[in-house]
């Protein structure tokens, strides 16, 4: 089992929660977030004055999600979320070791 | 039943015309004093959340802060001399006159005290007592906004007792209150002195002075500037708050200057309303048009210090202007409101976290010129003892303009030094400013006691006991598990 989490921008949400049902994805959290990347935020003016807006609104998504579907779910998300532009965000995959479904007491991936 | 005699419906027709007047002014004192509810959203969304309580704070004790001065000394000093008010006896007729160049200048008043004795407490000098204090609250709410963040609450209050006793009421007595600066006509030939309908000078350029004077006194905002002296924006957090009290202020004004008719009777009233909605458009327009141009965004503070500009800056000639020059002078007002609050932010260095002295203090000034050039002719017959309507330079009147650059340097002469006379004093006393620990952490805690916004997450915020039940069997409340 694989966990993945996205950041991704907060528009493209519903997009990427559409494109993550189609390949049989069954839930979903979603964070709103804030930080920066490469760009370290941008300048925007207040009364003619230029300021650094440091840490851009962003939206996290976690999915727990079995093996094989991952490589999948990777791609729905990296397509629904591009918009060619900075700022389109990250996905990271990571190993996950244990899925507990708390009202049944099943484990693995029969609680995902 | 006899018919009634030539005498008895002349009468009744004067008793009614009176009683109109009256309680049109009443009414309109009655939008005036909703103007502070305005000039409170304002001044708080303009500013950070971590010091709402404190900056709405010192816009809701300003009020009574300002009532109670008035009432107490205010009122005689600026209204003592005026004479008869609403059709009544001339009971407010005692005036401290000098004597220069052969010529009398009245000062300031010296009766209508606490509106004592009983025979002054009529009904024609408690409509006067009310319709001013609330144009004086006016002023005493400008400063508030130059130096919110950062100013001590106890200096504020002090500070709020100097403009309704003193500072306020003499000025107003030299315009409004039979003083030097309203016989500048009738002493010298100059227009018809120094006139100002509804108090771009009187109320808006005092509180602009001030607000220029505090805020250079009492410095920039931490952080505001950087050490190699540029600009660091300090961003609002509340545009609605500040948009809507906008609105609520240009719906005050129309009781600010359609009511300075003082009159009922007066149908130029409407004149007024229209050429106040005007100006208010062109500012609010002017700024958006002059914003859009120079950076690219509509940047909603510059829109509603526009609209406001407008307004203050149509004031004063409301009442003597043709429709397209009000328009002309809230456009211009729109504008120079943009140009002169960033020469203050980034040329003069004095941090006006919600463009206070740009608003008030230039655009008040501006008014009183645009008076003295746009005013034509139609309106103001007898005005303070001069015969013909008020007429401004456009329209061949040179003395007026004249006595509108006097006027405007009197405020300046008078407000400017007394103000920082009074907070240096008052400095003195209890201080101006809050600890910069306070103002990091902000003012509510330091000043206030209490979190404006307190939405249960911080540190402040304590479960009360009693206040949590569990909420069903089984299920353990938090207050209970966490000790």
């Amino acid at each position: 089992m694989k966990k993945i989490e996205a950041i991704i921008k907060p528009f493209r949400l519903d997009e990427v929660k559409n494109a993550l049902h189609a390949v049989g994805v069954s839930g979903l959290t979603v964070t709103e977030v804030k930080g920066f990347g490469r760009q370290k935020g941008h300048a925007e003016l207040y009364r003619g004055a230029e300021y650094v807006v440091e840490f851009l609104p962003k939206v996290k998504i976690e999915i727990a999600v079995p093996d094989a579907l991952t490589p999948r779910v990777v791609e729905a998300i990296e397509i629904a979320a591009r918009t060619d532009k900075i700022g389109d965000g990250k996905i990271f995959v990571v190993p996950l070791e244990e899925v507990v479904r708390i009202r049944t007491g099943e484990r693995g991936e029969d609680a995902l | 039943m006899a018919d009634p005699t030539i005498a008895e419906l002349a009468k009744g027709l004067t008793d009614t015309q009176n009683a109109l007047n009256i309680v049109w002014t009443m009414v309109a004192g009655f939008l005036v004093m909703f103007m502070q509810a305005g000039f409170a959203l304002v001044e708080t969304g303009l500013t950070r959340a971590k010091n709402v309580a404190h900056t709405m704070g010192m816009n809701f004790l300003v009020y009574a802060i300002g009532i109670i001065g008035f009432f107490f000394v205010g009122f005689g000093l600026q209204m003592g001399g005026v004479g008869a008010v609403f059709g009544g006896d001339p009971i407010l007729s005692k005036e401290f006159v000098i004597h220069l160049f052969g010529k009398d200048f009245g000062l300031f008043g010296t009766t209508g005290f606490m509106l004592h004795p009983l025979n002054l407490y009529t009904a024609g000098v408690a409509a006067t007592f009310l319709f001013q204090m609330v144009f004086m609250d006016t002023t005493a709410t400008i400063p508030t906004g130059a130096c919110a963040e950062r100013w001590k609450f106890s200096s504020f209050v002090l500070f709020s007792f100097v403009i309704a006793a003193l500072i306020y009421p003499i000025y107003a007595n030299w315009v409004w209150g039979g003083g030097w600066l309203s016989a500048l006509g009738t002493n010298f030939g100059l227009g018809h002195g120094h006139v100002d309908f509804a108090g771009s000078s009187v109320v808006h350029m005092t509180g602009g002075v001030i607000a220029l004077t505090l805020g250079k006194m009492i410095g920039p905002r931490i952080g505001k500037y950087t050490a190699d002296g540029r600009v660091n924006p300090i961003p609002p957090h509340n545009i609605p708050q500040v948009l809507t009290g906008t609105f609520i202020l240009a719906f005050g004004w129309f009781g600010f200057n359609a009511g300075s008719t003082l009159s009922g009777m007066d149908t130029r009233l409407a004149v007024v309303a229209v050429n106040t909605m005007l100006a208010s458009a062109t500012g609010a327009f002017g700024a958006y048009l002059y914003v859009k141009a120079k950076w690219g965004k509509a940047d909603p503070s510059w829109l509603a210090n526009g609209m406001l500009a407008g307004l203050v800056a149509i004031t004063a000639p409301c009442a003597f202007v043709s429709g397209w020059a009000a328009a002309l002078i809230g456009a211009i007002a729109g504008v120079l409101v943009v140009v002169a609050a960033v020469f203050i932010d980034t040329k003069l260095k004095i941090d006006d976290p919600v463009g206070a002295s740009a608003v008030h203090g230039v655009n008040g000034a501006w008014g009183i010129l645009a008076l003295g050039l746009f005013s034509n002719g139609t309106y103001g017959q007898g005005l303070n003892g001069v015969a013909h309507g008020v007429t401004g330079l456009f329209y061949g009147d040179s003395g007026q303009f004249i006595a509108s650059l006097i006027g405007i340097a009197a405020n300046i002469l008078w407000v400017a030094p007394v103000a920082a006379l009074a907070f240096f004093i008052i400095g003195k006393l209890v201080g101006n400013r809050v600890s910069a620990e306070d103002e990091v952490a902000g003012l509510d805690i330091g000043e206030m006691g209490v979190l404006g916004y307190d939405f249960g997450g911080g540190p402040v915020s304590g479960a009360a006991s009693g206040a949590s039940k569990p909420a069903a069997a089984g299920v353990p409340s938090l207050a209970q598990s966490t000790k």
